[in-house]
């Protein structure tokens, strides 16, 4: 159905990685974009440009170059705030990273010099995450709990790999709820908006790791209902070293600055000083200016082939996908055994072989890239009883033909250790 | 494909059919040592007797193969021969799994661990291969403390 609007060959012509081989002749089959996507053309091209003919700093250079540079990584701006849905785009942050937009809210929480009531945090105050979660979106709130003696909670997550919701979770007491938009290694896209509802309902705020899921959805911030949303260039076809903070402007205002330094202030004296208005009060240093407009070309990308379309061209790979790996007898699928509320990213045990070997063998007789190991998410595999999975993940570049070489690939590992 | 060799025939054999493997009583020394980019774990136990002789080596574990077959083949080296004779095959594994393959293996101080030779080309998989001989060194020392 989606072999007319989507021409996945004329998308694999834009990636230069596509044209070539590995090693022996082995040709690429790379499913692993959950970990990290390739670049197009485009963003390799509009990098290369700006780097050789308009690069300077940004925001304080009064010449030409300062200029074009400045339009360009504020241009990147606007288009990432379109690309979400941001009412503004003064509301977008760019980090270099998601975990960094996730600590960066978590360092809001707790800090003495700051009143706000819905950022002050202490012993009774309590924070909601989940089993599922990826390292980055626990270790900053272990953090703070140890900063400021607040409680940390977790919702569960049930046998076939959904959100264990219990409304009643959430308190008066919660300060803070923080989920994945869609888990990275389960696959599943979890019921956000009814949780931002129920954290609203309490005064609680509610932040959304979205880093599996603004890369392959087409996503609306403020349809989600979210206070805050994280997302990471390097795994929608951007750069690495770029990620987005996207906040509600009021709350940017009302929380303090994270990191201190150049181009976040308004006036400094010895003593103390007073902040840049949003966006820029969070935008301490030089930033990742060429990393910023690259990811404003892999958005551009992404509009121009469509969300809509990717989306339901994972949607295809990921049903061809559960249907071939069902057929492999020992194989168990850690996640979501249906389509519904659930992305193109698909992990698995295989009875009696290890990941790592798993892993191993793929790449070397097949070519086929997939990621093995906890996938930064080592309580969620507590919770499965099993120390590692591995895991395939599909984009807009990836074809049927892949997932047949994965799985002749898993038919020939379970012969060499059968 | 040079990663298939890896999976010599006596890596996978001990993998399959692992020696010596589970936890046993006297013991000297535990220790408990994990890979965290990989989840990895070994419990290893040494008993070691008269004149350093080591008299038993067991442990328990989970792990990939290369992890749980040199595990194995630890305790075939290990036990039987003195603390001093089994370090220096430590460090002589050692040496080869961090050679990036560019090292002539010493088979006379090796024996069957020899069969690991091809993993040292895996920068990834070498933690593998030396996490309960690692283990083993550490239990060694603990157990003459």
């Amino acid at each position: 159905m989606t072999s007319i609007s989507f021409d996945v060959e004329k998308i694999r012509k834009d990636f230069p990685v596509f044209s070539r081989e590995l090693p022996d002749g082995r040709p690429l089959v790379y499913l692993d974009s959950g970990n990290s996507s390739q670049k197009p053309n485009q963003v390799i091209e509009t990098m290369r440009e700006h780097l050789a003919l308009h690069y300077s700093n940004v925001g304080r250079a009064m010449h030409v170059l300062g200029a074009e540079s400045t339009d360009a990584y504020e241009n990147a701006r606007d288009k990432i705030a379109g690309f979400v849905g941001a009412p503004s785009r003064d509301e977008v942050i760019f980090t270099k990273n998601a975990s960094e937009a996730l600590n960066l809210v978590a360092y809001s929480f707790g800090n003495p010099a700051n009143t706000d009531p819905r950022f002050t945090l202490g012993p009774g105050d309590e924070i909601v995450i989940s089993e599922m979660e990826h390292h980055s979106n626990i270790v900053p709130w272990q953090l703070l709990v140890q900063r400021t003696g607040a409680t940390l909670k977790w919702f569960g997550v049930t046998d076939d790999g959904r959100l264990d919701y219990a409304p009643g979770l959430i308190t008066e007491r919660t300060k803070i709820v923080s989920i994945a938009h869609q888990s990275n290694v389960l696959g599943t896209v979890n019921p956000v908006a009814e949780v931002a509802r129920r954290a609203h309902e309490v005064g609680a705020l509610i932040m959304l790791d979205a880093s599996q899921s603004v890369p392959h959805h087409p996503v609306d911030v403020t349809e989600l209902g979210a206070d805050f949303v994280a997302f990471t260039g390097h795994k929608m076809v951007g750069p690495s070293g770029i990620g987005v903070l996207w906040a509600r402007a009021e709350l940017l205002e009302a929380m303090p600055p994270f990191l201190g330094g150049g181009e976040m202030i308004e006036a400094v004296w010895m003593d103390r000083s007073t902040y840049a208005p949003i966006p820029h009060k969070f935008e301490a240093g030089t930033p990742p200016i060429v990393e910023a407009i690259g990811l404003g070309a892999a958005v551009d990308y992404l509009t121009e082939v469509g969300m809509d379309a990717i989306e339901a061209h994972e949607r295809t790979l990921t049903a061809y996908a559960l249907d071939a790996l069902r057929d492999i007898p020992g194989l168990r699928i850690i996640g979501p055994d249906s389509l519904e509320q659930r992305g193109g990213t698909v992990s698995f045990a295989i009875e009696g072989i290890h990941p790592h070997d798993v892993g191993q063998i793929l790449d070397d007789r097949f070519g086929v890239a997939v990621r093995v190991g906890h996938h930064c998410a080592r309580p969620l595999h507590l919770r499965f009883g099993i120390p590692a999975t591995t895991r395939a993940s599909f984009y807009l570049y990836n074809t049927t033909g892949e997932i047949d070489a994965l799985v002749r690939g898993l038919h020939h590992v379970q012969k060499v250790f059968a | 494909m040079i990663g298939e060799s890896m999976y010599q025939e006596l890596i996978l054999e001990h993998y399959k059919h692992p020696q010596g493997r589970g936890l046993r009583e006297p013991y000297d020394a535990e220790v408990h040592h994990v890979n965290p980019t990989c989840g990895d774990e070994i419990t290893l136990r040494v008993k070691v007797g008269d004149a350093g002789k080591v008299l038993d080596v067991s442990y328990e574990g989970q792990g990939c193969s290369i992890s749980q077959a040199a595990a194995s083949v630890l305790y075939e080296l290990a036990t039987g021969s003195t603390v001093e004779e089994t370090l220096a095959v430590v460090d002589e594994f050692t040496r080869l799994m961090q050679g990036r393959g560019q090292i002539e293996p010493d088979e006379d101080v090796l024996g069957d661990a020899v069969a690991f030779a091809g993993v040292a080309k895996f920068p990834a998989r070498v933690k593998c291969a030396l996490l309960s001989w690692m283990a083993y060194k550490d239990a060694v020392v603990r157990s003459a403390e």
